[in-house]
């Protein structure tokens, strides 16, 4: 059932609520091959939920679409979330029907959500756009402070403080607050809207990463000994001392995990909702000051001083991906935030894009980042010594080029930049303090009330808490491929052992190949026919061997199978009186 | 050069007086929201977990009645009354709102069999082993609930005497007439104290009756003879009969595909047919334990309630092979009559300990007033679940029922019979010529033979 709104207002779409959109998966290569028929009732359906009471805004857009379909077809293909079910194969026309009925529908939703977006959405994204023979990494931020307006020029501001930096920040997910710290124990929370210093603290001790947890209200601080969670008010809440010296900290938001590794290489994840340690890995490959979470699957990637990337999550205790990345040590490594692609520096001056769907390397850049991050458009800032570089993707074939760049204070050393979620804003954190600079069209323009809201009241602010906490996802769905939750793996398809008569037959076929054999003549007294016979059966038996073998073997482990069977049949009791074979 | 960057003041994107609502954005994005695959799991599965905290479906019992419970109806033409007629003789209009009798209509010597209410709700019809067919003036709506009972007693507008004891009575749909079962189906008209027009096939006695909602002038019977008979008015002998191996002890027609109907059995399960079609049930709905006794469709015909000797009251899909939902309590006997209500959101049942109980359709359902939000959750949580049915965690929740002991062990007896009797079957074909010995289909199996 569609519901046709004919009237399109900015209510209507305000009154859908979070849940009631079409969500379809990203799908990048299809599982559901449909050749097993009991489960493709489940694995075909697997994409969305039932569309029976989404909201369709179907927009009559009349013969104004001639333009711009390619554009068109790209935001369709981006909410489809994947390609539809394989049909063919299937067998039970009930299922089948069912299913093209369903796949129609997500056509609708995703052409819907497309048009949603190319017509509704309020804001564009921000642009820099040369003109003649200007060049847009030329361009300075104090050439772009002339042209835009009051309120975006308030972001472009350096806050020098020399006595306690260097300084490392964080943003909460809605791009709101920032908390800095600096390396002598200074932390600070900011509100970034007003520009005002919420709370200041000095904790006495070196302060070595910072990170929000799911809103502003809390923050982890990795200090000398032990990382601690602080409220906004700088009241200390706990000590995590289980992990130890921690040199970074990462929060998965959707799992509520607190990720940390420490000087010895060690990796821990604890959930901060129950206080649970939920994994304490060993990663083997020493200390590393390069840790950084994917946000599309939740798996936290380290680069180590050996050049290698691993990947892990809190469920195995091996790492899910271990990659050689570089010659050298890896200083840094950032993530797309589709998941597709991954950024790595090493100390070998190269930064490397990589495509983590096929573990290749897409593009290799030279040049130095002690510090590398995506922004929410697919910018790439890197940042080494005084001077930071964007990259970007203009071609729309994953090969970063030159887009800006912006150069600190000399002397300054550049120890962390972060892009401002929905702002195109860049922060950077120098050993002299922290800046904030305009990167035009590094955020998203457009945000999402329900996923993360600028302007959030503190009772949206309460309620998004107790949302996010009932959708707190368990460890365990943290996995390479998020899609793959909820699917069905498809029946594998037996081996066919060859029967005792067609190994049979190939024995003899081998040996009747032996027999053919010419052996050569030897010198007198050793071509003796009883000689000869004697060779003849030498490789005859030759060619027997590895059908002997495999079929002993065989026996072999049908005896084993069978020991063990009667071993596990008895009761514990009695399993002593088995007797015992001479082997 | 050209520079724009985003820039967003607050005026724009908060509200502007207190009273107002906040705005709410929306961008449906996939990146912006990371893993929604898991988050619609856990989603799901709490939804799952949430619906098993809430599946309360009983609501209440209506006593009153002094003898176990033999047949319903349902006033087409008011929500809340519900008649019920006992073996005493007792026939009782119900209040469901309040669960309280409105009215009483004394007069049935021996037990009341059938009960059934004129479409347009102002006749009431019963019979019963007496021998008679009573009409009765059926009280207007605005009858109030009152504690003495004496006043609210109505008479019969007619009484007819006939031949022989009647098991069953439906009414036509859209019309004046009336179909008894008995030793034969009479068919009645309103002002005629004599049957306007008798149809026999076979010499048992017919215990069920009921008309076709689409069609007014075909009705389906079923008898002791394990037939079940299609009857056209408009024709002077029976149309159509299929023999089963067991008896059919309720029929009920899918009021919204009218050609479709259903069929309680005596052998635990419930059979679908098409009425064109009856050499073949189109559906076997098993997981009764006991015989079927009664069975009644919702009016969106999308499901089915029956009741059962095993003491239990079931829902099923019209086309699922299995219940979606068992109701019991301690306290509930044999289940005699059960009937979907209109508004298809309760189930009554009456059983042998003289009792009426209300359920609600759909167990976790939330009663009173649904704000628009909490039912778009709802529709939501709903769609997540199934979507995620067929997840081993869910899926082990959503099918979750407690069921009583007896039911239970009879239920795996159940199963190792059948089963045991599967594998009969298959040794038995495994050792004849190929093709000697032919395995029916289940649908098939049951239908001892069709006459035209």
């Amino acid at each position: 059932m569609l519901i046709l709104v004919p009237s399109i207002s900015a209510a209507s779409l305000r009154a859908a609520s979070s849940q009631a959109f079409p969500k379809r998966r990203l799908k990048r290569e299809r599982t559901t091959d449909l050749s097993f028929q009991k489960t493709a009732a489940a694995a075909p359906c697997d994409r969305q939920a039932s569309l029976t009471f989404l909201p369709f805004l179907f927009i009559s857009m009349g013969s104004k679409e001639e333009n711009g379909d390619g554009e068109m077809d790209q935001t369709v293909k981006k909410y489809l979330r994947g390609e539809a079910a394989n049909l063919e194969g299937l067998q039970d026309k009930k299922l089948k029907g069912q299913l093209a009925i369903r796949e129609e529908l997500y056509g609708k939703s995703a052409k819907a959500a497309a048009k949603i977006e190319k017509w509704l959405l309020p804001s564009e994204g921000g642009y820099l756009e040369a003109e003649g023979i200007e060049k847009t990494w030329r361009i300075k931020q104090e050439s772009i402070a002339r042209e835009v307006d009051i309120l975006s020029l308030r972001n472009q501001y350096d806050i020098v403080l020399p006595e306690l930096g260097p300084y490392t920040i964080d943003f909460t997910p809605n791009g709101r607050y920032m908390a800095a710290a600096g390396r002598k124990g200074h932390l600070a929370v900011v509100d970034m809207k007003t520009l005002s210093l919420i709370k200041e603290i000095q904790v006495r001790e070196t302060v070595r990463d910072v990170v929000y947890l799911h809103n502003e209200l809390f923050f982890a601080a990795a200090q000398k000994k032990y990382p601690y969670i602080y409220n906004r008010d700088g009241t200390e809440l706990h000590c995590l001392k289980e992990h130890g010296a921690v040199s970074r900290l990462q929060f998965l938001k959707n799992h509520f995990l607190l990720a940390s590794i420490n000087k010895f290489g060690q990796l821990h994840y604890q959930d901060v909702t129950m206080g649970e340690m939920v994994g304490n890995y060993r990663t083997g490959s020493g200390r590393t000051d390069a840790m950084q979470v994917n946000p599309f699957n939740g798996v936290v990637a380290l680069g180590h001083s050996s050049g290698t990337v691993t990947m892990w999550k809190p469920t195995s205790a091996a790492p899910l991906v271990k990659m050689l990345c570089h010659p050298g040590p890896v200083s840094s490594l950032a993530f797309h935030p589709n998941g597709h692609l991954m950024a790595t520096s090493g100390k070998e001056k190269k930064i490397k894009i990589w495509d983590l769907r096929k573990f290749e390397v897409i593009q290799t850049l030279s040049g130095h980042a002690k510090t590398l991050n995506f922004s929410q458009k697919g910018l790439l800032a890197a940042g080494t010594g005084s001077f930071v570089q964007i990259l970007g993707d203009f071609s729309g074939s994953q090969n970063y080029s030159r887009y800006m760049s912006h150069s600190i204070s000399k002397g300054y050393q550049v120890g962390k930049v972060l892009f401002r979620p929905y702002e195109d804003v860049l922060g950077i954190g120098h050993s002299m303090g922290w800046s904030s600079i305009l990167i035009p069209g590094s955020g998203e323009p457009n945000f999402d009330s329900w996923v993360a809201n600028p302007f959030e009241t503190s009772k949206q602010r309460r309620e998004k808490e107790v949302h996010s906490l009932l959708d707190k996802l368990p460890p365990e769905t943290i996995m390479l491929d998020p899609t793959k939750v909820g699917t069905v793996r498809p029946a594998r398809k037996k081996e066919k052992k060859p029967t005792k008569e067609e190994r049979e037959a190939e024995m003899e076929a081998a040996v009747e190949a032996a027999k053919d054999t010419d052996i050569k003549k030897k010198t007198k007294g050793r071509n003796k026919p009883s000689k000869r016979a004697q060779r003849r059966k030498e490789i005859i038996d030759r060619a027997k061997r590895p059908f002997l073998e495999h079929w002993v073997e065989e026996q072999e482990t049908f005896r084993k199978k069978q020991k063990t069977n009667m071993e596990t049949e008895m009761p514990k009791s009695l399993q002593r009186f088995v007797r015992q074979k001479a082997t | 050069m050209k520079v724009k960057v985003i820039s967003r003041s607050t005026d724009e994107f908060t509200r502007e007086r207190s009273q107002d609502l906040q705005r709410v954005f929306r961008n449906f994005d996939p990146t912006l929201r990371t893993q929604e695959k898991a988050v619609e799991y856990v989603r799901a599965l709490n939804a799952a977990k949430l619906d098993k905290i809430f599946a309360r479906p009983f609501i209440g019992a209506m006593d009153g009645h002094r003898d176990s419970i033999k047949c319903m109806a349902k006033n087409p033409s008011y929500l809340k009354g519900i008649f019920s007629g006992s073996d005493d003789g007792d026939i009782r209009l119900w209040d469901i709102a309040s669960r309280r009798t409105v009215c009483q209509f004394p007069g049935h010597q021996g037990a009341v069999q059938g009960l059934t209410v004129s479409t347009d709700g102002s006749i009431l019809v019963s019979c019963g082993s007496d021998c008679t067919v009573r009409l009765w003036n059926v009280p207007g709506a605005t009858l109030a609930v009152s504690d003495n009972l004496s006043d609210n007693s109505a008479k019969a507008l007619a009484v007819y005497v006939w031949k022989n004891a009647f098991r069953a009575v439906d009414h036509q749909w859209d019309g004046d007439l009336f179909a008894t079962a008995g030793a034969q189906v009479d068919i009645w008209n309103h002002n005629r104290s004599q049957p306007v027009n008798t149809f026999d096939w076979g010499t048992d006695t017919t215990i069920s009756v009921r008309f076709n909602p689409g069609e007014p002038n075909i009705l389906a019977t079923s008898a002791n003879d394990r037939s079940i008979t299609l009857y056209d008015l408009r024709m002077s002998s029976p149309a159509r009969k299929v023999i089963m191996r067991t008896k059919a002890n309720s029929i009920a027609w899918n009021p919204m595909e009218p050609l479709n109907f259903t069929v309680a059995n005596e052998d635990c399960n419930c059979y679908s047919y098409d009425a064109r079609k009856l050499d073949e049930a189109k559906c076997v709905h098993k997981d009764h334990v006991s015989a079927v006794m009664d069975i009644d469709f919702s009016p969106t015909g999308r499901e089915f309630v029956t009741g059962s000797y095993d003491r239990t009251v079931r829902i099923f899909q019209y086309n699922g092979g299995h219940s979606r939902e068992i109701y019991h309590t301690k306290r509930m006997q044999r289940v005699f009559c059960v009937k979907y209500s209109s508004d298809a959101s309760y189930v009554i049942s009456g059983s042998d300990d003289t009792n009426l109980r209300l359920w609600k359709a759909k167990a976790s359902e939330q009663l009173g007033v649904v704000l628009p939000r909490e039912k778009k959750k709802h529709e939501y949580l709903e769609a997540v679940k199934n979507r995620y049915k067929h997840l081993p965690e869910v899926k082990r929740i959503v099918r979750h029922r407690h069921l009583p002991k007896p039911i239970y062990k009879a239920a795996n007896l159940r199963r190792t019979m059948i089963e045991a009797e599967r594998r009969k079957e298959q040794r038995r074909k495994a050792h004849s010529a190929p093709g000697s010995v032919v395995t029916e289909s289940i649908r098939k199996r049951r239908i001892i033979k069709e006459v035209e």
